[in-house]
Formats: C-alpha cells, structure tokens, sequence
C-alpha cells in the first residue's frame, strides 16, 4: 500500500512543481498597461489595468508574520477613509474624507513627517448633500502633479513638490445636489472625472480636463440626445438594445433622462493599446422603477470611450431597467486571456448583481457571467442577449412587504475594489453578503413634503456573515476560496508578488493571507475600522512597504461615523440594521498605518 | 424671481423672543429658504408658530438653519444642534411627534380657466401635463407620483425636484409656478406650499384636493406635528400644551398662508373645493 501510494505522490510532484512555476494559463494584464514595477503606487489602481498588484516580494508568504508598524498619522478627520494613499519618490501624498486635505508627508525621514498640507476648504453644505457619507476615494499623482477632487465638486491640481494649488475648476453644483467623491483617472494630457449624487437628481457625467490647465476637453452625460453622451458614428454595441438612435432620450419618459441619475463616481480603467478608457455608470433615478418604464439608457452600465475625443466604442448594460439601486460603478480589471481557443482582451468585473462578467473589451460582448455571490433576484444573465434574467417575485413593490431579497442595495459588491494576481490568477473579490426585507411603508417627510417609503431592513445573508473575501479563478470561471467575515468587506484588496493577498475589516483588522490558498499569515488591530485601500511601495530605503487608511465610515460604516442611531433600523437607507452592532466593535477617526519587516 | 444667497447647512442664528428676558433657549431647526414654512427672515408660519409658542413658554428662540434634506433629522435634531423641529409627519420614525397640529392634504393645482381635476380616475390626466415634486428617497416618491405611474400615466408626467437649485428662493415653489406659467397644466402639490404660492398669483390659482384620499395603501393626508429627540418627554408635553392652548392662534395662523386643511382641530378651517 504505502509502496503504491508513494509512487504516485512521486509522479504527481513534478507535474505540481511545473504548474506552480510555468503558470502556462494565467490571464495577464495587457504590458501597456502595467508598466514594470518601480515601487511607486501613483494612482489608487496601480495601473490602468487596475490590477492593484505589486511586483514586490521582499514582504512574503515566509515572512509576513512579522510584519510591523512602520509609522501612523493622523488625518484629523472622524468620517469614513476610502482613499488609496500615493507614493511616489519618496513622499506619501493621501487625501481626507470631507474637508478634502491633501497631506504630503516626506519618507526620506524617519517617522514620515509632514512635508505640507493643501486644504482646498470646500463648502460646508456639501456634507448635507453627499448621500451617505462625506468620503473620497483618493487622488492620482501624474508628471509632477497631484489631482484630486473635493465633496462640493472641485477638481484641483496641486504642485507635487510644494503643495501650491496650480487649477481648481468647479464642475459640480452643491445647490443642485452634484457632489463629487471619485478619486479621477490622469490618462496622457487628460484629467478624467465624474460626478455624484443621483440621489437628487443629477444627470451623470464624466468630464477630461487638460492636466495643464484644467480646461474642458470633452463632457459625457450617461444620458440623454446622442450628441450629448457622445454618441456617433464609431459606436458599435455588441447587443442589438443598445443599438438605435438617442436611445438615451427614448429609454425614458418624456424628459426624466434630464434627470435621470448614472453618475460616474466609481473606477475607470484604461488600455494603452486599443486607447480605451473604460467606466460604468450609476443607477438610474430619481423616479421609483414603476414611474420610469424603459431600459434607461445608459445607466448601470459599462461604457468604452475614445481616451482622447470621448467618443462612445460600445457600452453594455449590467442592469437595465434597475429596480435595486445597483450603481454600476464597480472597478474593471483589464486582462489578456485565452478563451475557447482564442486569445481575447477581456475585462473581469465583479457587479453589484452577484456575477463576475467577462466582457470582450474590444466589443463588449459578455463571454461569461457567473454568480460570486448568493443571488435570489435574477436567474443569470442570456449570454445571446446580453441581458439579465431578472426575478420579478425580488422586485421592490410600493405598498408590499417583500422579504429576503439578496443582495441588497449596495449589490454583491459595493465600490470598494478587488485586485488580481497574475501570479496565481485569482481575483481577490471583497464583498458583502446581505438580504433585505422591503416591508411596511412608513412616513416620511422632506422640504415640507410628506410622502411614505419603504421600511428597507437589511440582514446577513445565507450562512450569517455579512461580509466575505473571496478569491476567483479568472480562467476557471469560479471561485476558489472565500473567508467570511462578519461585518461586510468594505476595503479594498492588494496582491503582491510575495503571494500576498491585504484587506481589512471593519472591525479594524487588517490581514495579510496566503494569496494560493487563503490561509491567514499575519493580521494586525489598526484603531478604527478600515474601509480604505491597500497599497504597497518600495521606500527610500529600498525596502517593501504596506500602507492603509483606518477610519470608518462610509455607507455601511455611517452608522458609527454619523452617529446614527442603532435603534433606527432604516437609517442610512436601511444599511444600520444590519450594523447595529458595529459601534460596539470599533470607534471612529481616521489614521494612516505603515507596515515593514523588521 | 429673487435669487437670495443662502447656506444650505450651519447657519446659527441668535434672535431675541420678543417677550425680553426669557429664563431658557428655545432651540429650534429650521429650513432657512422654504417658505411658507420657514425662512431665515421668519416669513414661514412655521416661525409664527414658533414665535407664539416662545412666548408662551417665555423662552428665547435659536435658530439652527440647515436645509430640509436627506439627513436633516440626524444632523439637527439628533444631532443635539436644537430640541424642537416645528414641522414633520406626525409618527415620524427618527424622532418624537407631537399631537398632530394641522392635517392638509394633496391638491390639483390648476389655472382659473381651465377645466378643474380632483380625480385620479379623471380621463383627462392621461392627456394633460402633469408636474409632481420628485423625492427619489430608495425609489419613494409623493404619494401622487405613485397614484399616477399606478394608472399607468408616465409619458406626460414631469418630475419637479423637492430639493430644486437652493441658489433660488424657496425651491420647492418652482413646481406651482410652473401651472401660472403654463410650462404645465396641473400640479398636484402638497397642500400648504400649494395654497401659498397658488394665493400669489394673479389671478389665483385653482386648489383641488385630490381624490381618492388614500389610494392603494398610499394616504394623500398627513397629520402634521412638532418634533422633539426620543426620550424628551417633558419637553414635548410642554410644547402639546402650547399648541392645544394656542388653537385658535394657530388656525388664524395657518389660514393667513391658505393652509388647505382636512382636520377637524379647527372650527375656522379654510374651506377649499
């Protein structure tokens, strides 16, 4: 028996070692867009495949268990902290939850010290606009310069060196409800930004300013006359509903696009080689689903543009007709691929739905869309078509208590972004896990208005926690491990080189795990819940460092950084019932942690 | 229209009741530019209101001016920034109501020449233009916005935002404007922004009170009340006392802003059609 036995495991390890180091099969980022690692983190993604994987291996599987704090800062803000701190030359440039301050601190110096500080000062009201909290999710250093934008709508670009502002244009209007939260994308000589708030109303836009100057150089709504969402003879959708003229106008009531909501405040991606930018669009709004009957184009979608004109390639459509509140904005992770034989470029995308989409990035065709999370509400999307199979029996109903729809609001997936590992070829997704129940209407009043809403209470989903981390083998179209958390993953995640995978938790942990198998090698209790994005970079000294945000904060997390009340189940759009407990398990206030080996 | 410069939050303004050496602070939060319920210039009834019951409890009144938006309870209220909101639904989930002082209810607003709606089941909704604030609260809309797309009508229906642009005065108002200038036929509005702003025109405009009054589960009247922080017992017994002493005052009050009124507190209630 143990003759045979050992045979086998001797004919066997070979072929393991040859996978483990060929890695014939992984999907890779396009080069272009992943130029070689310097050690630098210039923009909240690392690279325009947003891949957010280092090539650093110096922090690894084999010594990551002593991983230490390097040195803290306090960004003297208590509001949740989603933003991807910078390096680049040694400094660290991060950027604050609202009042927006952009601190510059200098790496060459033991204990990081304050280099300078830029405080844009935005308009106060701005914080009673911002829908959920008063969050920003980082800035974008590009030839000197770092851009970041402010809640009450400013883009600005501020000196690398001296911190001195070199533009600030407003493009948002608080007094219409536009607030702006999205870290923008610097592609070539462009400045790429969109806007928030389809809460109230606000007709989504993104916008490329000139870097040098801030001057517009071309606008995008995601609705409206075809000539508006730039819209012309270069645009071939793969699916024939979103072909036809000003389908951005006639996908809704007569003028409900003027207001119809597909903000741009999430991720956008870029290949070099095809000069696609790539980005998705909110939720359609502000009407209930029954008083806008139509796909309402272009929200909830993905659309591919020309980086330099603007001009619409394809768009694809995650949700049309969206019933959920589901913002199409999550991150697009840019990867070359073999699929049925041939080589494709694809994007990999992780929807608020519960399917992690392939999409063709040169067409937008969907090659395969498969549940990562536990969905009720749809049956899974008709790859002939393009379109979701949706559940009529999980539609919100006015007027009827409807209970376990899964996901929620907040989708499978929220804004906060995976990263993939071209080493291992897994997507490290973080997520959440909730159901809701839409029950009895209760009054509500604004502006002098009375008016009744949903009662939207959410609660864990199937198993009991409300979060996972999970990771997703691309090639293989499923998933290969995932540990549950109990509070949902609100951070973002970061993949190295030394076979890493970094989150953190909400109660305030930040992991390091085994990027093959999930196993959790190090954790380490920061102050405050961390909701942030992860990053790595090589400091002055040669040496790896890791580098977060602790503060929480934002949607899930505004029960603590609002005050809300836990007795209040439907505050925060419903997300404090199921965070009631959140404000036994950490505190607010915002602080960087800096890790290294000893 | 007047273009005022306003602060949309954390405007804190100290004024002095005009009853004179008050003991005690009557903390208030208030809409600073949304009238006719309040204003930074106390125009709003409700600051008459509050000024009757300041004096009543020999208070002096603070205001805190934040705009009545998504978060307003929880960032005023609940934030400790006053005691008392004069204005919200009776029952209100995020706070404590008072005993309900007023009870008004959807109207259709329409020009004097034209043909007068008060049915949802009225064929000619289907053909007119039709203007509803728009909340979009987790896609919650007025109650009239929900009784037409019910019946199907969306095509000629155009959503009016409650929150507007709040550079202008009173924002809400724009919705009632729209019928006097003909960019719609009708306007179904909530009364007492309706009847204010339909009494400013010339000539006035028509205030139909809409019917079915609850339709499929959605009430078209709402019990209006003050708000106190939950626990703030006494507090709002004292303010129920004002306001059931006030009555009378408080009827002459609401009807000087042509409150349209479906309550049966008053035996002075505006009549309307």
């Amino acid at each position: 028996m143990s003759v045979i036995r050992l045979k086998l495991f001797i004919c066997i390890l070979p072929l393991l070692i040859a996978s483990a180091t060929a890695q014939p099969s992984h999907p890779r980022p396009p080069a272009t867009a992943v130029p070689p690692d310097d050690g630098s983190w210039a923009m909240p993604a690392k690279n325009f495949a947003s891949t957010r994987y280092s090539a650093m291996d110096e922090i690894n599987v084999g010594n990551v268990k002593n991983l230490q704090v390097a040195f803290t800062f306090s960004t003297g803000v208590n509001k949740g902290h989603e933003a991807a701190p910078l390096v680049v030359g040694g400094t660290m440039y991060i950027v604050s939850p609202y009042p927006n301050i952009l601190y510059a601190l200098d790496l060459t110096q033991p204990g990081a010290p304050l280099k300078w500080k830029y405080e844009p000062k935005p308009e106060p009201a701005a914080q009673g606009v911002a829908c959920c909290d008063v969050v920003n999710r980082g800035a974008a250093y590009s030839n000197g310069r770092v851009f970041f934008n402010t809640l009450d709508g400013n883009a600005i670009a501020v000196d690398a060196t001296d911190g001195k502002e070199v533009w600030r244009v407003k493009l948002g209007d608080i007094n219409r409800g536009e607030t702006i939260t999205m870290a923008p994308l610097v592609v070539k000589d462009k400045v790429l930004v969109g806007n928030s708030g389809g809460e109230y109303g606000v007709r989504g836009w993104i916008i490329a300013l000139d870097t040098g100057s801030g001057k517009q150089i071309w606008k995008a709504y995601s609705t409206g006359p075809d000539s508006e969402v730039l819209i012309g003879s270069e645009f071939k959708p793969y699916y024939d509903s979103d072909k036809g003229k000003d389908l951005g106008v006639s996908t809704w009531p007569p003028n409900a696009w003027e207001q119809g909501g597909g903000t741009v405040w999430g991720w956008i991606s870029y290949d070099p080689d095809l000069n696609l930018i790539y980005y998705g669009t909110a939720n359609p709004g502000p009407w209930n689903h029954e008083q806008r009957p139509g796909d309402n184009k272009w929200t909830a979608g993905v659309f591919a543009r020309d980086a330099d004109t603007g001009q619409a390639r394809w768009f694809y459509q995650f949700t049309p007709h969206d019933v959920h509140d589901w913002d199409g904005i999550n991150e697009l992770v840019l990867l070359d691929m073999e699929w049925k034989g041939q080589q494709r470029k694809v994007i990999a995308r992780p929807e608020r739905n519960a399917y992690l989409y392939l999409l063709d990035r040169e067409t937008g065709e969907v090659l395969s869309a498969e549940t990562f999370a536990y969905t009720n509400s749809s049956f899974g999307v008709d790859l002939k078509t393009g379109r979701l199979r949706t559940n009529p029996e999980k539609e919100p109903k006015l007027n009827r208590t409807i209970r376990d729809i899964c996901p929620t609001a907040p989708g499978a997936k929220d804004w906060n972004p995976s990263a993939y590992s071209e080493r291992t070829g897994l997507l490290y997704i973080p997520h959440n896990n909730l159901c809701m129940d839409v029950q009895t209407m209760e009054a509500n009043y604004i502006a002098g208005t009375p008016y009744v809403g949903a009662e939207v209470k959410m609660k864990p989903g199937p198993g009991g926690n409300r979060g996972e981390f999970s990771a997703w083998d691309v090639q293989g179209a499923q998933k290969r491990w995932s540990i549950k958390e109990n509070f949902p993953v609100w951070s973002g995640a970061l993949a190295t080189a030394g076979n890493l995978v970094f989150y953190g938790t909400m109660e305030g942990w930040f992991k390091a795990l085994n990027a093959e198998t999930g196993e959790l090698l190090w954790r380490f209790k920061t102050s405050s819940g961390i909701i942030g994005q992860p990053i790595t970079y090589k400091g002055p000294d040669g040496h790896q460092y890791v580098a977060v945000l602790s503060g929480i904060g934002g949607w899930s997390g505004a029960i603590v950084s609002g005050d809300l009340d836990p007795r209040d189940g439907t505050a925060a759009l419903g997300f404090v019932n199921a965070m009631a407990d959140l404000k036994e398990a950490t505190t607010k206030g915002g602080a960087l942690y800096v890790f290294r080996l000893p | 229209m007047s273009f005022g410069c306003h602060s949309l939050v954390g405007l804190l303004v100290l004024l002095a009741a005009s009853s004179g050496a008050a003991g005690r602070d009557l903390r208030v939060c208030s809409d600073p530019n949304n009238l006719p319920f309040s204003n930074e210039k106390l125009e709003g009834f409700e600051n008459k209101i509050v000024g009757m019951i300041a004096r009543e409890l020999n208070a002096t009144i603070e205001y805190t001016w934040w705009a009545s938006r998504r978060g307003f309870v929880r960032n005023t209220l609940n934030a400790g920034l006053c005691d008392l909101i004069p204005g919200t639904v009776s029952g209100m989930d995020m706070a404590r109501t008072t005993v309900p002082y007023y009870r008004s209810t959807y109207v259709f607003v329409t020009r004097p020449d034209a043909t007068p709606v008060s049915s949802f089941e009225d064929p000619v909704l289907r053909t007119l233009r039709i203007g509803v604030h728009l909340i979009g609260d987790d896609g919650f809309n007025v109650p009239p916005a929900h009784a037409l797309s019910r019946r199907g009508i969306t095509n000629n229906v155009r959503g009016f935002s409650i929150y507007g642009d709040y550079r202008e005065s009173d924002p809400p108002a724009r919705l009632i404007k729209a019928v006097a200038n003909q960019q719609i036929d009708v306007a179904i509005a909530w009364g007492p922004l309706a009847g204010y702003f339909a009494a400013l025109e010339s000539p006035p405009l028509r205030l139909d009170k809409v019917m079915p009054a609850r339709d499929e589960g959605f009430p078209m009247t709402f019990p209006i009340s003050m708000a106190v922080a939950r626990g703030n017992e006494v507090f709002r017994r004292e303010i129920e006392s004002a306001l059931s002493g006030h009555r009378a005052e408080i009827d002459a009050i609401l009807a000087e802003y042509h409150v349209p009124r479906v309550d049966s507190f008053s035996q002075i209630a505006r009549p309307i059609r």
